[in-house]
């Protein structure tokens, strides 16, 4: 029975975790592949892509042409349900409203997350990556190195299905053979863009995301990843099976009912939930870790949204992965006698040190993408190619007046024409209407290109969530959080940065940027915008100044895990997802190991 | 526009031509219908896989008037040609109906806009042919057009009135274009399951010299 209600959960469960995105979806899935038995406890409601995914839906059947609303920020077609930067009911508080020091706190209530709607964007961080104190003084090591993550990440890379290629440049790793898969062909505004890129010592290579652009090796793959387990082998080829490859249409962030990218919801759960290993409740909104007599954590208190009853489920370990900053939130409510300041918290750092991704963007018009024949530019949505960072040494040497870099993803292309097609084009056309008009909107279309710089943030004592001090509460009567925000330089300035190379790059190509913002403070998102936020229960080598050790298991109590991305000391500019699985693989192994030794 | 801005700028095109009145002896674009009616929107879990017809989520609240002037500037705006059919032809009148009925933010401060853009080219009209901006010869609502549809050129009593155009013309072009039609015009050829993925023509890679 592996949707259960509050009421037919079993007693006897080893493990539960708390959130089903990229980290829960993760960690159940290593847990129950190897035999244990995990309650798996969603906020929100149970979601099936398969029949649920607008797969080739067009705007013109949607409300408002499907464009962005609050109730649904990425478009009407947007695979979110329940979720956003304001989520009903669910409020939080933010310490300031101004553009530099707001954070925006994004929330997906519903089975998977946010790994339904993702980029799917699947970066390795690289070696420099973990050491990033040991190489430049600033922010915080990870207790681990590369070298210890790089076995999961070619896990998670045969699992889910990452197109890509290895490149061999400066911290961006290569991955060992068969871990990729083929990534689709550029399309006319890549070699464009490939071009002048070039021209400006600007190295562009084939992306990395997750999505299939040839079915997995259910033969081979599930050796690799399940060695000597022949049971999960079966469930895992049996799963694989039931993938697609990509059918080159649809935009991936409306999710994908034949399961050619990347979600928790097609990815993760069904071989978890064939082992028979696997309890699902969804509508459990879980606020409190609870603490037995002997120190360890006994359970975890949650409210079932559907009869507003407050309900508890006991397990030997509790695993949180709830998104960075609501674990941290279930933290800091989890108070006791013992921990009067929040669970685990002895060292005071839960909730500190929350990162986001510095981002910016700019776009341009090229004219020699002007008035091409028609093109079929759909791929597979986009990445076909990027640039990694590519000023390692000259920002070593101290050259460019911030520390860390950033990666730029960029497109253009005919794409699915939209209620953005043929707006704001008056600084192109001087403001024309009527059949000049249309001639125009002919000749512009597919002539523009974008740029999106993704960078590092480095953490900072100023960037913190914590319980509101002024009593606001959920519709529940949990407490939330409140949020404080600052950007240093090195983030401000790198934004700065990303604005004039990006210009630089439409100009070379004989384009004309759209705008080019060259104060770094304007031109970077606010904080939580780009929705990488990571930190707030960071692991480290030292119980004093960190939450977790390198298993993400809590210093404070023996049998509590965070395995999601507020483990992380540093945000690297490569996009966390990948790394939130690899990590919650390599914990999930860990506690494996300790449940067969009865250490926990 | 802000509601003061918005209330200035009524009160100017009145006094441009105060004496026009709807057939009713109303104003035709009255500011009772400035705010939609209160709804809650499609909420946070909307079915996504079934087509929505506009109005089914929020009532529609252009008067019949309104309309008659939106059809007449949205064809202004994209006329039929040889590619395809004018805007209205394909329901961008009724996008722009349930874009201003909105009960979103954005298109909540997109109503005044629009709708007081109306009174002014109502206003404009009873100045120049006194008629509604609908009922005009063609000559004469192309002369209006022409005077407020470039913000950087539009007189500085006319800026106000570039807004509302360029905002008009935006929401124009994004129904038009996102519908079957407006797609076909452009040659979107996409939207379409393939076997597999060839990326650029090597000849047009050729041609354009990116190879």
């Amino acid at each position: 029975m592996p949707f259960v209600t509050p009421k037919s959960q079993q007693r006897a469960y080893d493990v539960i975790v708390v959130g089903s995105g990229a980290a829960g979806g993760q960690t159940a899935y290593t847990l129950c592949m190897e035999g244990a038995r995990v309650l798996m406890l969603e906020a929100g409601r149970r979601y099936r892509p398969e029949t649920e995914t607008p797969m080739f839906q067009t705007p013109d059947l949607a409300p408002l042409g499907g464009e962005g609303t609050p109730q649904k920020p990425f478009g009407f077609y947007d695979a979110t349900v329940d979720g956003g930067w304001q989520v009903p009911g669910e409020p939080y508080v933010r310490a300031t409203e101004d553009h530099g020091g707001r954070f925006d706190w994004w929330r997906a209530r519903m089975l998977g997350g946010r790994t339904n709607h993702w980029g799917r964007i699947s970066l390795r961080n690289g070696p420099y990556d973990f050491k990033p104190k040991s190489r430049d003084g600033l922010g915080f090591d990870w207790p681990i190195g590369y070298e210890d993550l790089a076995p999961y990440y070619d896990k998670v890379e045969l699992l889910i299905g990452v197109y890509g290629t290895s490149e061999g440049l400066e911290n961006t790793p290569n991955s060992p053979a068969g871990c990729l898969l083929p990534p689709p062909k550029p399309i006319v505004s890549d070699y464009a863009i490939a071009r002048s890129a070039r021209g400006l010592g600007i190295p562009t290579i084939p992306g990395h995301r997750a999505v299939l652009t040839r079915a997995l090796d259910h033969r081979s793959n599930p050796g690799r990843i399940h060695p000597g387990n022949t049971r999960a082998q079966e469930v895992l080829a049996a799963a694989m099976q039931t993938r697609a490859p990509c059918l080159w249409a649809t935009p991936c962030g409306r999710g994908c009912s034949i399961r050619a990218n990347y979600q928790s919801t097609t990815v993760h759960l069904p071989p978890a939930l064939a082992t028979g290993k696997l309890d699902i409740t969804t509508d459990a909104m879980v606020y409190e870790v609870t603490l037995g007599p002997d120190g360890k954590a006994s359970g975890v208190s949650f409210v079932d949204r559907r009869s507003g009853r407050h309900e508890h489920a006991n397990a030997r370990v509790v695993v949180l992965a709830a998104s960075a900053c609501e674990s941290a939130r279930i933290l800091l409510n989890s108070k006791s006698s013992r921990f009067p300041d929040g669970l685990a918290n002895s060292s005071g750092k839960v909730g500190r040190y929350i990162m986001d991704t510095v981002g910016s963007d700019v776009s341009g018009q090229v004219p020699l993408l002007e008035s091409l024949p028609p093109l079929n530019e759909d791929a597979a949505d986009g990445h076909q190619l990027y640039t990694p960072w590519w000023l390692y040494k000259e920002q070593l040497a101290g050259k460019l007046g911030f520390a860390r870099g950033y990666h730029i993803e960029f497109g253009g292309g005919k794409r699915m024409p939209g209620p953005g097609t043929g707006a704001g084009l008056e600084w192109l056309t001087g403001g024309n209407y009527g059949a000049k008009f249309k001639q125009d909107v002919r000749r512009y279309y597919g002539s523009f290109v974008g740029f999106s710089g993704r960078g590092e943030m480095i953490p900072n004592d100023n960037s913190y969530c914590e319980i509101d001090p002024g009593g606001v509460k959920d519709k529940w009567g949990i407490p939330v959080l409140r949020f404080h925000w600052k950007w240093s330089e090195h983030e401000t300035r790198q934004a700065a940065h990303m604005q004039r190379t990006f210009g630089e790059i439409i100009e070379a190509m004989g384009g004309k940027p759209e705008k080019i913002e060259t104060d770094g403070a304007k031109a970077i998102a606010p904080g939580g915008l780009i929705i990488h936020e990571v930190g707030g229960t960071i692991m480290g080598a030292d119980p004093k100044v960190s939450v977790t050790n390198q298993w993400c298991q809590t210093w404070d109590v023996p049998n509590l895990f965070v395995t999601d991305g507020a483990v992380f000391p540093s945000n690297a500019d490569k996009n966390p997802t990948l790394t939130i699985m690899a990590v919650a693989w390599r914990a999930s192994d860990h506690i494996l190991a300790s449940l067969r030794r009865k250490e926990l | 526009m802000d509601r003061r801005t918005s209330i200035k700028w009524m009160l100017a095109a009145s006094a441009a031509w105060p004496a026009w009145r709807g057939a009713a002896g109303q104003p035709r674009h009255g500011r009772a219908l400035l705010r939609p009616p209160a709804t809650p929107g499609y909420g946070t879990d909307p079915d996504l896989v079934t087509p929505h017809k506009r109005g089914e989520f929020w009532p529609l609240t252009l008067s019949a008037a309104q309309r008659r002037l939106a059809t007449v500037l949205s064809d202004l705006i994209i006329p039929a040609d040889e590619h395809s059919p004018s805007a209205s032809a394909v329901g961008v009148v009724e996008f722009i109906d349930e874009w201003v009925s909105a009960p979103y933010p954005r298109q909540q401060r997109d109503r005044p806009v629009v709708l007081d853009g109306f009174t002014w080219l109502d206003a404009e009209g009873g100045r120049r042919g006194g008629k509604g901006f609908a009922e005009l010869d063609v000559a004469t609502q192309t002369a209006i057009c022409d005077s407020i549809c470039s913000a950087t050129r539009a007189a500085p009593d006319r800026r106000e009135a570039a807004r509302f155009f360029a905002l008009y013309r935006d929401l124009t072009a994004g129904a038009f274009y996102s519908s079957p039609e407006g797609r076909k015009d452009l040659g979107y050829i996409g939207n379409v399951p393939l076997t597999s993925f060839e990326g650029a023509p090597p000849e047009l890679l050729k041609k354009l010299k990116l190879t």
